[in-house]
């Protein structure tokens, strides 16, 4: 039962990993950048939420709408500022820039909101449902987030592959020079993936600060490393990689914090990476990309 | 002949810089001009300056991004230290106990930085860099779990455990204290120590650049295929330029650690590699004086912004964004290049020889 009860909760983890990954591949796949400040976005909508719920007393629902579009706006504000004058820079000049953004946020997070822990209240409710006579229980907010995943897996699919956006996106992603001869936007389209990515972010701070409800301006750097990590693992550009990606990570984790040993469950996590590297080097649904001489 | 004489005095402004800087730093302390904070960023300026130069071998040099520079860092700085200790008794010269030291850091670093060489090297692009980080992230937690002791018997490692495991003798002495670091910690670590760190450094990198393992380095790094196929073993070269990156981040690790009291492997996390990654980004891939520059003028930044207090980390991300931004913008670049332009004109045929040698 505590198997059980330890993949249930590896799950969810691992669905909101997959969440945040989500936003990490989609950048990455269309506009062959690693946006690390996505992990901060993440941070400011919890932020925003918290302010709705506790300080303002919206109810839960609209706390997270307004979360999802205040993060959408910032995305998209960014994209447009930082990043869109770097378009043919070279890769390190971005990476160095959204290093910039993330410090940005994170410095202005303290300044506005100072360094002091909030306790984030429960959006999702609190109590549990318990099976098998009480032996094992899962709370709901475990409930919710797997469901929410399931839900954005499902759409997003839909999405790309059934709409004309997101024909667009993978058109983009596959050759951008071709995709504008074929009169898409590129621009656009980019600035759609990093709305849909941020209004992803958001939610997965909100579910993230449910589950472990300290809330603090760096709330969101280790989660996004472990989200990229996953987005890695699974194949970068993949969505279904990433899906993959961030739930074994999660499962990874939290059976290598019961089993083995609390302390040493980031390393177990990053070997595991380091191993399926090694073995698959573009990861597990990545793309085998031919080396053409 | 001409390009020989090229290099050899690019090399000596390099050399020059940094030694006239010790030296006016050196009067100037000596008359008591400097402020007590900035005195007190000199071994730090030290230690950044040579992470951020043994970081551009790897990512300017060999072509490669590593986000785990600080790993290696933490190897130097844990093993220096306690053999610091270790040796207190045998070596009673401060200065010659730290230099072993650091020799045993950077060996440390570079036996991990071989570890980690084989399995990061088969990889490449972003790959690599996650898997680095990666690294990075296992040494910070592994050294978390570590707990280190003397006694007469000798060293005492226990991992996993606490500091009682250790079992160490009457008169023992715990080092390594898991999470908490090491504490007291006897403050070696000198600004002329920093000074020598950072000619060994200019020295070993400056040669392997020019060198013919050089050579082979970047042109692994300009086109792999295209070396591999006139004889160039990837595997050795790209292994070399990492490993010596590695070994020179561990001297520094040692450096940096015996300058404060107390040390723990949290502070060389993911942060401290980006940190120094941002130094060799703005002051230019692959340009050694660069990274001098860039190192010690955004260690000393965010001092000197201390007026803006609470404002000062934001002002320095908004600098940071812009310095990207108007480095990569074409008007910008085609305004430098015109003011250059009218240098060169002034200067006369001198300016003309030098622009057609660029």
């Amino acid at each position: 039962m505590t198997f059980l009860s330890y993949f249930i909760s590896g799950l969810s983890l691992g669905s909101i990993y997959a969440i945040i990954a989500l936003g990490y591949t989609m950048v990455y796949g269309i506009a062959k950048m690693l946006n690390f400040a996505h992990g901060d976005v993440i941070m400011v909508g919890s932020y925003i939420c918290f302010f709705a719920v506790s300080r303002w007393n919206l109810p839960p629902v609209v706390g997270v709408l307004l979360a999802m579009i205040l993060c959408t706006v910032l995305g998209v504000t960014i994209e447009r500022l930082a990043y869109k004058p770097l378009r043919s820079a070279p890769s390190l000049s971005v990476l160095i820039t959204a290093i910039g953004i993330s410090y940005f946020l994170q410095n202005a997070a303290q300044l506005l909101w100072t360094s002091n822990p909030k306790v984030f209240p429960s959006v999702v409710g609190d109590g549990s449902v318990k099976f098998f006579d009480g032996r094992l229980s899962i709370s709901v907010i475990t409930i919710v987030t797997i469901a929410t995943c399931v839900v954005i897996m499902v759409a997003l699919t839909w999405f790309t592959s059934k709409t004309r956006m997101g024909k667009a996106m993978r058109a983009c992603s596959e050759d951008k020079g071709a995709a504008q001869l074929m009169g898409i936007s590129v621009n656009h389209t980019i600035s759609v993936t990093f709305a849909i990515g941020s209004a992803l972010a958001a939610i997965a701070g909100v579910l993230l600060s449910s589950a472990y409800p300290t809330l603090m301006p760096t709330t969101g750097s280790m989660p996004g490393i472990k989200a990229f990590t996953s987005a890695v693992f699974g194949g970068i550009g993949s969505i279904p990689g990433a899906m993959l990606g961030g739930i074994l990570l999660g499962i990874i984790e939290i059976f290598s914090k019961g089993y083995i040993s609390t302390q040493l469950s980031d390393a177990i996590v990053f070997a595991v990476l380091i191993v399926i590297l090694l073995v698959k080097p573009t990861g597990l649904l990545g793309k085998q990309i031919t080396e053409k001489v | 002949m001409k390009r020989i004489g090229k290099r050899l005095r690019s090399n000596l402004v390099i050399y020059g810089l940094v030694v006239v800087t010790y030296v006016v730093l050196q009067m100037v302390m000596g008359s008591g001009h400097i402020s007590s904070s900035l005195q007190g960023q000199l071994v730090p300026i030290c230690v950044y300056v040579v992470m951020a130069v043994s970081l551009n071998l790897t990512i300017g040099v060999l072509g490669e991004l590593s986000l785990g520079h600080a790993g290696f860092m933490s190897v130097g700085a844990f093993t220096g230290v306690v053999a610091c200790i270790a040796l207190e008794g045998i070596i009673s010269l401060g200065a010659v106990r730290m230099a072993v030291s650091m020799l045993i850091g950077a060996a440390c670093a570079a036996l991990a930085g071989v570890l980690i060489g084989i399995p990061v090297l088969r990889l490449s692009g972003d790959y690599l860099a996650i898997v680095t980080l990666a690294f990075g992230e296992i040494i910070k937690n592994i050294i978390n779990c570590l707990y280190v002791g003397i006694d007469h018997r000798g060293l005492r490692i226990s991992f996993l455990t606490s500091a009682a495991a250790l079992e160490l003798a009457e008169g023992g002495r715990v080092i390594i204290d898991g999470p908490m670091g090491i504490s007291g910690i006897k403050k070696l670590s000198t600004f002329t120590m920093g000074f020598a760190l950072i000619l060994i450094t200019l020295f070993i990198v400056l040669n392997l650049i020019y060198s013919r393992s050089g050579r082979a380095i970047m042109a692994l790094r300009d086109n792999r295929i295209a070396a591999e196929s006139v004889g160039i073993p990837a595997t050795k070269y790209k292994m070399m330029a990492f490993v010596t990156s590695a070994a020179l981040a561990g001297a520094a690790g040692t450096l940096y650690a015996l300058n404060y009291s107390t040390v723990t492997a949290a502070k060389f996390n993911f942060n401290t590699s980006i940190l120094i990654l941002v130094f060799v980004v703005l002051g230019g891939l692959g340009n050694i004086l660069g990274s001098i520059i860039a190192a010690t003028v955004l260690t000393i930044l965010p001092e000197m912004l201390r007026q803006f207090n609470d404002y000062r980390m934001l002002v320095y991300a908004v600098v940071l964004i812009l310095v990207m931004l108007a480095t990569n913008n074409d008007d910008f670049k085609g305004l430098l290049y015109q003011i250059r332009g009218k240098i060169l004109a002034r200067n006369g045929t001198k300016g003309k020889e030098g622009a057609v040698n660029e």
